[in-house]
């Protein structure tokens, strides 16, 4: 079954006097329970194809379907509903509501879904735990470490069992040890949920741990190849 | 309901992000609530004061008089309804209390001094619970009957006309056959009133003595009605408008003092303008807050939209941080305004402008009137109004773009 599908994108922004291609005609079909690296240099268009993936970011022109429904003609609120639904999240970079503690975060989805207080509580306690962050519940994103942040985004994108897991550069705040740790909870997730990830990097350990590697450069896709995990 | 609980729980910890800036809002609104609240109880009080006092001058809630009385108060335009017919039919209906009087021009004069005033004939049994005369801090004494003999008279007037009481002295007006009626009365008691003009002005004698001396055998000038708030006088009206069957004219008290009905309905406008104007200055301070609040919250507002929070949530919960701190301001503002008024309910002694007070027909004496009412309408006024207050900046939160306000720096 296709997970992703997104037909001839193309993305232009005006910087300066300068138009710059994000999305240059990109095509690509990723199945469900894939994991997929999109790398690329700086400018690249990984994040902008991550973006219209995601429904964050709309593209100039092209399809984009998420489980067979075609998303890039959604309304804000529908966008919304499916990212909540779907698709779990976990960016480069302040992932967190500041205000909350680690397992508020981690239960927010869950409240705007509509979870009652009990499951929520259980679910983020016990997705916590499998993150290697027990005990530390009630910390805030302030009296925590940088990994220890993406991991409770890392639980908050993965606690509803969404069927795609969209991650931006998840370990460029991290050290390697953290990021080896992060990457095998992906694959994890992966092999035992069908999850799809896919993950925006330009860094080579992560992309080690991918199935499928697709290289994108000036907004196209310039190598598409399967390959062996770590 | 579970969005409600995530908005308040964010609305709630958002607000305490920043404690000074929140403290100090919280400062203005709750002394906004309490000045709105605090002076709007002065002002009702010196008005329900100044309308209290007119009335019980005038006095009674309902009136019933000749038809051509209002415009010519003289003894020639008299009612002919006897107390005993009168004891008969009230006795039927529901009323604080009824009185009937003589009202007339005439002049006092002792061995010194003549004035003009009012003389009043009064019953002193009917009007204990009428008339602003307090019997029982009277110099000597009140009235006893109908038929006393005696007159009780203002201190300003007494000293006016330099006489005390046990002194005589002789009142002189006009009979309905335009002859003087005259007689020699002593002077049985001085009344003190909250206004000094009263004193000067009004001079009680028995109702009966009056009609003797007048020669009007048992009409009275007018019948008076009170009921139980002068504000709501309809049960009253109607009650008298049946029972008098068309016999004279029965008007509401506002209907006969129309400066001062209008005091009255002015109030209610201007308590109402006056917390505007309060909110408005309060507004600025709220909405420049939020704006603060959003601009700092950018990223934050566009990862809870990018994780499937709908925008119109995001609006809810800016207008939720608002209303909690309008609500914690008014709930403490509310407070302050009624433990401030506590004390003061025996009356502000405010005598030192007291000469000021009296030309607008205000006692010295302010007694502070903190209505429910009042309090509910600056609470709900704040509440609506500081939630279009609130509309701009949460609307602009939620019209955010997720990724471009995620990324942005």
């Amino acid at each position: 079954m296709t997970a992703v599908r997104c037909i001839d994108l193309c993305k232009t922004y005006r910087q300066g006097d300068e138009d710059i291609k994000a999305l240059d005609h990109v095509s690509i079909e990723i199945d469900q329970g894939g994991f997929v690296c999109l790398s690329a240099p700086s400018g690249g268009g990984k994040t902008t194809l991550l973006n219209a993936i995601g429904g964050l970011d709309k593209p100039d022109s092209g399809e984009v379907y998420i489980a067979g429904q075609r998303i890039d003609n959604l309304s804000k609120g529908e966008l919304a509903e499916l990212r909540l639904r779907q698709i779990g999240f976990v960016f480069q970079a302040f992932n967190l509501i500041p205000v909350l503690t680690a397992r508020e975060n981690v239960e927010f989805v869950m409240q705007v879904q509509g979870v009652a207080a009990a499951e929520r509580q259980k679910r983020a306690v016990e997705i916590l735990e499998e993150v290697g962050l027990a005990g530390l519940d009630d910390r805030r994103p302030s009296d925590m470490s940088g990994g220890q942040q993406q991991r409770v985004a890392v639980a908050r994108a993965i606690v509803s069992r969404p069927a795609l897991v969209l991650a931006d550069e998840p370990t460029a705040n991290l050290d390697s040890r953290t990021s080896d740790g992060l990457m095998e909870l992906f694959r994890e997730l992966n092999d035992h949920h069908n999850t799809t990830f896919v993950i925006a990097t330009h860094d080579k350990r992560v992309m080690s741990y991918a199935k499928r590697l697709v290289r994108m450069l000036d907004g196209r896709i310039v190598e598409d190849i399967e390959q062996d995990a770590a | 309901m579970h969005m409600f609980g995530i908005l308040l729980r964010l609305a709630w910890r958002n607000l305490w992000r920043n404690h000074r800036r929140t403290l100090i809002m919280l400062l203005a609104i709750v002394l906004g609530t309490w000045a709105m609240i605090f002076m709007t109880a002065l002002m009702r009080g010196m008005v329900s004061q100044m309308v209290a006092d007119g009335i019980s001058v005038l006095p009674g809630h309902v009136q019933v008089h000749h038809p051509d009385y209002r415009d010519d108060p003289s003894i020639a335009n008299l009612i002919a309804i006897s107390d005993t017919e009168l004891s008969e039919k009230f006795g039927t209906v529901d009323v604080t209390g009824w009185a009937t009087r003589i009202r007339v021009p005439a002049v006092i004069t002792s061995e010194y001094e003549s004035r003009g005033v009012t003389l009043l004939g009064v019953d002193p049994l009917q009007e204990r619970d009428l008339t602003f005369v307090d019997y029982d801090a009277v110099e000597g004494r009140f009235l006893e009957s109908a038929d006393d003999s005696g007159v009780v008279i203002g201190r300003k007037l007494a000293t006016t006309l330099n006489t005390r009481v046990g002194k005589r002295i002789v009142l002189m007006s006009q009979d309905p056959e335009n002859e003087i009626a005259d007689r020699g009365f002593r002077v049985v008691g001085l009344f003190d009133a909250n206004v000094q003009a009263y004193e000067e002005n009004y001079v009680f004698a028995g109702k009966t003595t009056i009609q003797k001396m007048l020669r009007v055998g048992d009409q009275v000038s007018e019948l008076v009605v009170l009921g139980d708030d002068f504000r709501d006088v309809e049960a009253e009206y109607n009650k008298t408008v049946d029972l008098i069957d068309g016999r004279a004219e029965v008007k509401r008290w506002i209907e006969l003092d129309a400066y001062l009905g209008t005091m009255l309905n002015v109030m209610d406008g201007f308590v109402l303008v006056w917390i505007i104007v309060i909110f408005l200055a309060l507004s600025f301070g709220l909405v420049n807050t939020l704006v603060m609040a959003v601009f700092e919250r950018v990223r934050e507002i566009g990862l809870m939209l990018a994780l499937g929070m709908r925008p119109i949530n995001i609006l809810g919960q800016i207008i939720v941080e608002s209303l909690l701190l309008l609500a914690i301001g008014l709930a403490i503002g509310t407070a302050l305004a009624w433990a401030a008024v506590q004390p003061m309910k025996d009356g502000v002694d405010l005598s030192i402008v007291g000469d000021g007070m009296e030309m607008w027909g205000m006692s010295s004496v302010l007694y502070p009137e903190l209505l429910l009412s009042d309090v509910i309408l600056a609470n709900v006024v704040v509440l609506v109004l500081g939630f279009f207050a609130s509309l701009s900046p949460a609307w602009r939160a939620a019209q955010y773009e997720p990724i471009e306000a995620i990324t942005k720096v």
